[in-house]
């Protein structure tokens, strides 16, 4: 399969009870763009994320996901997507190379001791730490490790949730950076987040939810400044 | 320092007399309807304690999330999660059996086949239906209280069973009929709770 | 006719009882105790007995609630429509307060025949527990957070599985001779009861039909009502029309 290059939300609505966290989401998510979902908390970000990563069943509306036209279902879309979020996903008492291992054994992707070591190597995490237990890192380097682990499996639908969180600017930048370079490989990558700077410049499409509702939408090129103003006019 | 030395001197004598006479382990023997009592009073204790130490480890940095979103069946996911379990409450029985046989000197291991098959048994019960809802709760701030909740009344013919096969075993004129019917019902019940958490395991995980 | 039927049902309930306590009073035959134990406590249990017809009534419908109220978590986990939902809760609801009616009416049989307030008799205890897996489903409701309807539903499914094994785990304790009194407040009535006490008996159960319907459907309307009351609210909020 040569990877999702579409993903098409139609209506989307999710309650938690009585509670309204979804009321009627429609975008369109295309290979090679960077999406930035944002908006206040509790706005559903969190939640449509979780819908389209297969976590959250919806109560209403469908998610589509396409690879040159074909529609994919069930596990196969899972194949696909990589999370990186606030979380690390990976285990505190397992060393960086056994998060990997495990990773690529239940993903049956190429788990040899060289790929892995690419896959680290690529993040930038220091040497002296792959055989030290993940609990062990300091956050910078458990979102190396994190995101190592996400990449690892060349998914095509990349979905963050707050991933800048906790990490020093530049830690944020270079991930930014990292983030756009992937767009430009052609995965589709959907941004949650409040920081706004790290992925100002990067992002072509924004995507506003206020209580639930998708209130803003663009594509194009936004600097920090026209994100921010953008914000500020929709979120509230 | 002194007054410590002393107080562990006080203490150590306790100990050592209530070694000797064994007189606190009949008494708790008593409270737990003796032998078979205790064996699955530490074999609810293992599956709670086991159910616990299998699910926080996954919370720590959202690793339930992890798995779930593998391209795996998520049934994989329940099984492997269960077993881990199962092998958890599993090894505290090793311990405890045969400590309690000894303690109370207690004819536990009379009929081993039954003994182990039972309790074997009973850890799955325990690990199958305790895996889904542990893996239910994971996210709700209150699980540590309202997993026992749910769990103990489901758990309660399963812990009826064990008992009553294990005292048929020991008893002073074993009725091995008995322990087989209660194996039996616990094998039926076994069956039917794992088909039914297979079939409801991922409406029951994904939100 | 939507509108009638909760009326409708209750009135039916309602003169249902009060035939069936005419029926329980003046032409239901007392029933005398075969067991040599109860004879003597004949005095006690005279009036006493009267009670079965309501436990029962109770009874039937507490096990009917709850395989209402797992059918419906099944078809709600399948299709996360939240109707489904509303009658595994509302049925839930129910069933509690008729279980707290089986366990009290038990409880009086029990000081009747036995001079206990509570007796591990198998029927008693099996009620007992499935009305604490209710609390539990309750409990979880009330304090599982945004994913309780889901943790619920599980509980609902899982609670309604245990009945069989529960019914068999207590009826083997019931085979046992110490545990075998003569007439108990549920045991095997059906069956064994006298065929003069029959017609009270079905009659009784038949309006506690009609009132665990009644209450089921008002306690789905409340719910629905709130949802709805919900989504004006939001859609005011979404207009602008509310702040």
């Amino acid at each position: 399969m040569a990877g999702i290059d579409r993903v098409e939300i139609r209506k989307l609505a999710k309650r938690y009870g009585s509670e309204r966290a979804l009321a009627g989401v429609t975008l369109d998510l295309a290979a090679g763009s960077m999406c930035a979902l944002l908006g206040h908390n509790g706005a559903g970000k969190t939640t449509l994320l979780g819908i389209v990563s297969t976590l959250v069943r919806q109560t209403g509306g469908t998610v589509a996901y396409r690879s040159n036209g074909a529609e994919v279902t069930g596990a196969a879309v899972r194949r696909e997507i990589g999370m990186l979020a606030h979380a690390s996903l990976c285990y505190g008492e397992l060393t960086a190379r056994e998060n990997l291992a495990l990773i690529a054994g239940l993903y049956e992707v190429d788990g040899s001791a060289a790929a892995l070591d690419g896959a680290l190597d690529r993040v930038g995490l220091d040497r002296k730490a792959w055989d030290r237990a993940a609990r062990t890192y300091s956050r910078g380097m458990l979102q190396r490790l994190a995101l190592a682990r996400a990449l690892l499996t060349r998914p095509s639908l990349l979905l963050l949730d707050e991933p800048f969180t906790g990490l020093d600017r530049d830690g944020a930048l270079s991930l930014g950076r990292q983030l756009g370079a992937l767009r430009d490989a052609g995965a589709i990558v959907v941004v949650v987040t409040h920081d706004l700077e790290a992925i100002a410049d990067r992002a072509d499409h924004v995507a506003i939810l206020r209580r639930g509702q998708l209130v803003f939408e663009e594509r194009g090129a936004y600097t920090y400044e026209q994100l921010k103003d953008v914000y500020h006019r929709h979120a509230n | 320092m002194a007054l410590l030395r002393h107080a562990a001197r006080v203490a150590w004598k306790d100990l050592r007399i209530e070694l000797r006479s064994r007189e606190i382990v009949y008494t708790m023997a008593f409270f737990g309807g003796a032998v078979p009592g205790m064996l699955w009073v530490a074999i609810a204790l293992a599956g709670t304690i086991g159910l616990g130490r299998a699910f926080d480890r996954e919370r720590e940095n959202d690793t339930m999330r992890a798995l779930l979103l593998a391209p795996v069946p998520r049934l994989a996911v329940f099984l492997g999660k269960a077993i881990a379990t199962t092998v958890l409450v599993l090894a505290v029985a090793v311990v405890c059996a045969p400590m309690l046989a000894w303690l109370l000197d207690a004819p536990l291991f009379a009929y081993p086949g039954p003994l182990v098959l039972v309790v074997v048994l009973g850890a799955v019960g325990i690990a199958v239906i305790g895996s889904v809802f542990a893996a239910t709760l994971l996210k709700v701030r209150s699980r540590d209280v309202l997993l026992p909740v749910i769990l103990y009344p489901l758990l309660v013919p399963l812990f009826v069973a064990g008992t009553s096969s294990t005292s048929a075993q020991v008893a002073e004129f074993p009725n091995l009929d008995a322990a087989w019917y209660w194996i039996e019902f616990l094998g039926i019940y076994d069956s039917a709770f794992l088909v039914l958490s297979v079939w409801v395991f991922e409406s029951l995980v994904i939100e | 006719m939507k509108k009638l039927a909760v009326p409708l049902l209750a009135v039916l309930a309602a003169i249902g009882l009060a035939v069936s306590v005419y029926l329980v009073f003046y032409d239901a035959p007392l029933e005398y105790s075969r067991n040599a134990e109860l004879q003597l406590n004949g005095s006690s249990l005279f009036f006493n007995q009267k009670i079965v017809y309501f436990h029962v009534g109770h009874a039937f419908w507490l096990f009917g609630a709850v395989f209402v109220s797992g059918l419906s978590s099944i078809a709600f986990l399948k299709t996360r429509n939240p109707r489904w939902d509303d009658i595994a809760s509302a049925s839930t609801d129910v069933a509690v307060a008729f279980g707290a009616v089986v366990l009290f009416t038990g409880s009086v049989w029990a000081k009747a025949a036995w001079d206990v307030w509570w007796k591990w008799e198998p029927r008693l205890t099996m009620s007992l527990l499935l009305w604490l897996i209710l609390v539990g489903y309750v409990l979880v409701r009330r304090f599982a957070g945004p994913s309780a309807d889901r943790i619920a539903s599980g509980m609902a499914i899982f609670g309604m599985v245990v009945v069989p094994f529960v019914y068999v785990m207590v009826g083997e304790g019931n085979s046992h001779p110490q545990a075998a009194p003569g007439l108990n407040p549920s045991e095997g009535v059906v069956g064994k009861i006298s065929p003069g006490m029959r017609p009270a008996l079905w009659l009784s159960v038949a309006s506690f039909l009609c009132w665990y319907v009644a209450l089921l459907i008002s306690r789905v309307q409340s719910t629905r009502a709130e949802r709805e009351l919900r989504e004006l609210r939001e859609r005011g909020f979404d207009l602008g029309v509310l702040s």
